[in-house]
């Protein structure tokens, strides 16, 4: 969700569908994105394990997002 | 006092309480539940089950209760399937037995009964299958009638509930003695402690069956933990579910134990509590036996026996008897008849044991059979020796084993686990890491065991040894035989709650069910609201006999949230009828009110509907009148709820360049942009307007129901995507009050409130500015038209905006002005060809709405990419305008569009009318739709359908802009 194509390139058509689209299903550990909404109204990147729900790791999404 | 045991613990005999049962009225005392009461009285008769009908009384004495359940009323609102085991009595108690008619002792029902033979398992499904139609109409009526527990009041709750939370380093569940040492040495070390019990008074089981020489020790325990102040205590209190991140739910039944409400307390609280480490100390439950008519009233758990006489006093001159397979049971027996209870028998299954002087004591033995119509008079007993005999008795206490409550371990799916060295099923290990099993939740059965198995799990928390001595340090075995079932004739009940028997199970078994799950499904085995408390490891039993496996090879099904019935007000709390969401007020709520404008709801928002004139008789003249007035004169509408998000920062122009399809880089200071929104996949996802009040600050507007998603999705943009833009959001819709000032003389009416040159050559069309008010407030002036007319929006601060709605009315009287509400502005933007919600419902394209060239081909912004895909651009659907061919033909909303002498099917729907109103401009129903070729159809008609208002009509299909399709009147 961080890595969005550059929509200008030649290739952006099949790289803009894959971005959109395709998602693993993982099982086990998972970044995904949370919004804060009620609070700071941060993005985070929050790793969860999809198997106990245990979360692992909680982190900015502008911080990941600028450092990627 | 009659039929009580003296000193009776749970009993105050100096305060006698009436209530009535079945409309006759019984005395009992305070401390009483409704079956302790009920037994004291002999009322042992106190329903009908679910499917039989059979007379059924009390089984247990607590949650578990999945027999005795009444209706009670209270403040005059009907709670059906209560149980009598946990009703407290009052003064002034009513209630009444549930499943029988026309009465309790003669049940014409009971019919089922006698056809019992063909009522097993799978009946239904295999009785009413055909013919098909026959279901809805004739037998799920039937049924519904026949079956089921009590009745739900069609009236609203009358009770208040209400929610709290609570965190605590440990949470400790059940308040029996391995849960009191536990919580006391937790707080002694300085943890905050909550300690929740089910029952009115702490104390668990020892409460039941405590002799006088431990019961001054259980008494101090209390006592001590009552005054710690490290430790919250819930009693009434019920841990239904265990959830995520040791967090569980609990609901506290804070007033039913009264005659009313104080008014003060909510009837409920349901709590949610969050914990670091949670200690079930949740006891374990007696297992009864399954054997030929165990059904009967009388028939129930030893362990209810030993409460209901010793604890409650009941059962004085009483014949009991018991049926026990280990040593517990006979240490109940000879505490009973120390106490002085009647004991006729007991029947150990066990053979190698000593037999006992005090009573009859048969060991190796089996009750085969009970007699009693209402109620067990008699009980058949297959000795050691293979003969038979009766012994007369009023009550049959019961004990194959005890099942640990571990439900709270299996909520978040942890399967139990069958441990042969206690013959149960034990906590799984991979249960949730906060939770930890201590007493008999844990399989320690004996005293000294219970509270050894405290100490640990409080010196594992703290972290150090706590040195303690145990004080119970005799010896107290089990030696637990297990007895699931006995074979012999009449029905064997597993469950007693949905009449489900051993022979369901061998059906189920002989029908190909061999999963514990299809068993348990087929025959609703533990399904019923008592969740398979008793019945689940006797049908487990019975199945794994059927199989020829073991209990641990058969497995068990898993117990799931809640452990106990939840009321669905408990849930709500206070968030129902007008509290159930947020109302949020424009800020010209209070001038609208004093107008007597009618309301409506958009998402949380209250608008103003119309404003009707007191001669206006129907809402659409008072619309017409509105509508018109924009067109002719001015009117004034509260746009307050459109979101304004404010955008500033070096960056905001790039950042709004790349959120929107159309560009925005060049958009100069002081002008106003339309805005198209895309997501990623193309689709439109909001429509608005931007503003450049300044070179670094742009404020946006958004649709009323988009202002959510939208700032939603411009911060997941601006922090996801361009996290190194210098740019930031905040939301500012609550800040202003924004209103539409619309109509040929706008300009006038706008001149004489503001401190500048409103003109169309200093002021034009899509001009924007920072300004004030001839009074010196500061407002932001716009010139943006949703109605198509000359109009403005002007936004003053929200704590003005009231008066200045009013100020505005005032000053513009001379050139008519006239306040309008949201059905106007829809009327007006339908006209006018505008799309709005129902347009942009998330599955329209640009293309489809005409704005195809919107998207800016020069740039990468977000959404343009797919919204390219083959199958977007081939799409030939597009937005048009509808007007009927017979002007005073009715035009709905939903209609599809179908060609002329076309068949109404899916495969010649050619779209669907998204909005209509009346127009006064063209003097009839007009709609805007979707179509598709809309583009070959204009001028052609086709019919607009819609079969579930017999509409059928025909339609012009025309511009979308009925009014001023050039958009001269904007810019004048």
């Amino acid at each position: 969700m961080l890595e969005r194509p550059d929509g200008m390139q030649a290739d952006a058509l099949q790289k803009m569908t894959e971005y959109a689209y395709q998602r693993d299903n993982l099982r086990g550990l998972h970044r995904e994105l949370w919004f804060h909404e009620q609070g700071d109204r941060a993005w985070l990147v929050v790793t969860r394990n999809t198997v106990t729900h245990e979360i692992v790791k909680v982190e900015f999404a502008d911080e990941v997002a600028c450092h990627d | 006092m009659t039929n009580r045991f003296a000193d009776s613990p749970g009993i105050d005999v100096a305060k006698p309480v009436h209530f009535q049962f079945d409309n006759r009225t019984y005395l009992g005392y305070l401390g009483d539940t409704l079956a302790s009461a009920l037994l004291a009285n002999n009322v042992r008769l106190i329903g009908r089950s679910f499917k039989y009908h059979r007379p059924r009384g009390i089984f247990s004495d607590g949650s578990d209760e999945p027999n005795a359940l009444v209706t009670v009323l209270r403040e005059g609102h009907p709670e059906p399937n209560t149980r009598a085991t946990e009703i407290e009595i009052y003064d002034g108690l009513k209630a009444w037995s549930q499943n029988a008619w026309p009465s309790l002792r003669f049940d014409l029902l009971a019919v089922n009964d006698w056809l019992s033979k063909f009522l097993t398992a799978g009946f239904y499904y295999k009785t009413f299958m055909w013919p098909a139609r026959f279901w809805e109409a004739l037998y799920e009526p039937m049924i519904r009638r026949a079956a089921g527990l009590g009745r739900l009041s069609d009236t609203p709750d009358p009770s208040v509930y209400d929610k709290g939370y609570l965190h605590p380093d440990v949470l400790v569940i059940g308040a029996g003695m391995a849960g009191l040492v536990c919580s006391l040495q937790l707080a002694k070390a300085g943890q905050a402690v909550v300690l929740v019990d089910e029952h009115a008074r702490f104390g668990g089981r020892l409460l039941f069956s405590a002799n006088a020489t431990r019961r001054p020790w259980l008494d101090t325990l209390v006592e001590e933990v009552s005054k710690h102040p490290n430790i919250q205590r819930l009693i009434r209190t019920v841990v239904f579910g265990s959830y995520d991140h040791g967090v569980y739910g609990a609901v506290t039944r804070n007033t039913e134990h009264q005659a009313a409400d104080p008014g003060v307390l909510p009837k409920q609280t349901y709590w949610t509590i969050s914990a670091r480490q949670t200690i079930l100390a949740t006891g374990a439950l007696t297992r009864s036996i399954a054997f030929p008519n165990n059904d009967r009233p009388g028939i129930m758990t030893m362990s209810a026996i030993e409460a209901y006489a010793v604890y409650y006093g009941a059962l004085k001159g009483a014949s009991v008897a018991l049926l026990i397979s280990h040593e517990e049971g006979r240490r109940t027996a000879l505490r009973l008849h120390a106490l002085g209870v009647d004991i006729k028998a007991v029947i150990d299954t066990r053979s190698d044991v000593l037999s006992l002087t005090e009573f009859p004591y048969f060991t190796g033995s089996q009750v085969v059979n009970t007699a009693g119509r209402l109620g067990l008079t008699r009980i058949r007993v297959r000795l050691s020796d293979g003969a038979f005999q009766w012994i007369n008795a009023d009550y049959l206490g019961v004990s194959g084993g005890f099942n640990p409550t571990i439900q709270l371990t299996c909520h978040q799916g942890a399967k139990p686990q069958w441990d042969a060295s206690i013959e149960a099923f034990r906590a799984a290990d991979n249960r949730p890491g906060d939770q930890r099993c201590i007493g008999g939740a844990d399989g320690a059965f004996g005293l000294g065991a219970c509270w050894q198995s405290a100490i640990h799990a409080a010196e594992a928390i703290l972290g150090q040894s706590l040195d303690l001595a145990n004080p119970f340090n005799e010896s107290e075995p089990i030696a637990l035989q297990s007895q699931y079932v006995v074979d012999g004739h009449g029905p064997t009940f597993v469950d007693m709650q949905n009449d489900v028997t051993t022979k369901d199970i061998q059906l189920s078994h002989q029908e190909g069910m061999s999963s514990v799950e299809h068993v348990k499904r087929y025959t609703t085995l533990g399904m019923a609201t008592d969740q398979g408390k008793h019945s689940n490891v006797l049908g487990l039993a019975s199945l794994a006999q059927a199989t020829g496996q073991s209990i641990a090879e058969t497995g068990t099904t898993l117990s799931r949230p809640p452990y106990t019935g939840v009321s669905i007000g408990a849930l709500a709390g206070h968030y129902r009828d007008l509290d159930f969401k947020p109302t949020r007020l424009t800020p010209s709520h209070q001038a609208a009110t004093a107008r007597h404008a009618s309301f409506v709801e958009v998402g949380n928002w209250l608008r103003a509907q119309w404003f009707p004139m007191p001669h206006e008789k129907h809402w659409r003249e008072t619309v017409d009148r509105e509508v018109i007035a924009v067109r002719r004169n001015v009117g004034v509408c509260d746009v307050t709820t459109l979101g304004k998000i404010d955008v500033q920062g070096e960056d905001a122009a790039a950042f709004l360049n790349h959120v929107y399809a159309n560009g925005f880089l060049k958009l100069p200071v002081g002008k106003t942009r339309y805005g198209l929104m895309l997501r990623e996949d193309g689709i439109v996802m909001d429509d608005g307007t931007a503003a450049r009040l300044s070179e670094t600050q742009f404020v946006v507007t958004t649709t009323t129901a988009n202002a959510v998603p939208v700032y939603r999705h411009m911060e997941y943009v601006r922090q996801c995507l361009c996290p190194k833009m210098d740019v930031h959001l905040i939301s500012t819709t609550e800040a202003w009050a924004q209103f539409a000032v619309a109509g040929p003389r706008s300009r006038e009416l706008i001149a004489r409130l503001v401190a500048c040159d409103v003109s169309n050559e200093i002021f034009p069309f899509m001009a924007c500015a920072e300004i004030h008010l001839k009074n010196g407030i500061r407002a932001r002036l716009f010139r943006i038209s949703f109605s198509g007319e000359l109009a403005f929006e002007i936004a003053v601060p929200t704590r003005v905006g009231n008066a200045f709605f009013e100020y505005l009315l005032e000053v513009g009287k001379d050139l008519e002005v006239t306040p309008y509400g949201t059905e106007a502005l829809s009327v007006l933007r339908i006209e006018k060809g505008h799309a709005a919600g129902a347009e942009l419902n998330g599955q329209t394209t640009a293309k489809q709405l005409g704005l195809e060239r919107m998207v800016s081909q020069t740039k990468d912004s977000i959404g343009r990419v797919l919204a390219g895909r083959d199958a977007l651009q081939n799409d030939t659907t597009c937005l048009v305008g509808l007007k009927p061919v017979t002007l005073s033909d009715p035009l709905v909303a939903g209609a599809h569009l179908v060609g002329l002498g076309k068949p109404i099917d899916a495969a010649h729907d050619l779209g669907h009318v998204t909005s209509v109103a009346y127009s006064p401009h063209c003097q009839s129903m007009i709609g805007l739709a979707y179509l598709k070729e809309g583009a070959s159809y204009q001028g052609e008609r086709v019919r607009a359908v819609s079969l579930l208002d017999h509409q059928d009509i025909e339609v012009h299909v025309v511009s979308p802009h009925s009014v001023d399709p050039d958009g001269e009147r904007l810019r004048v």
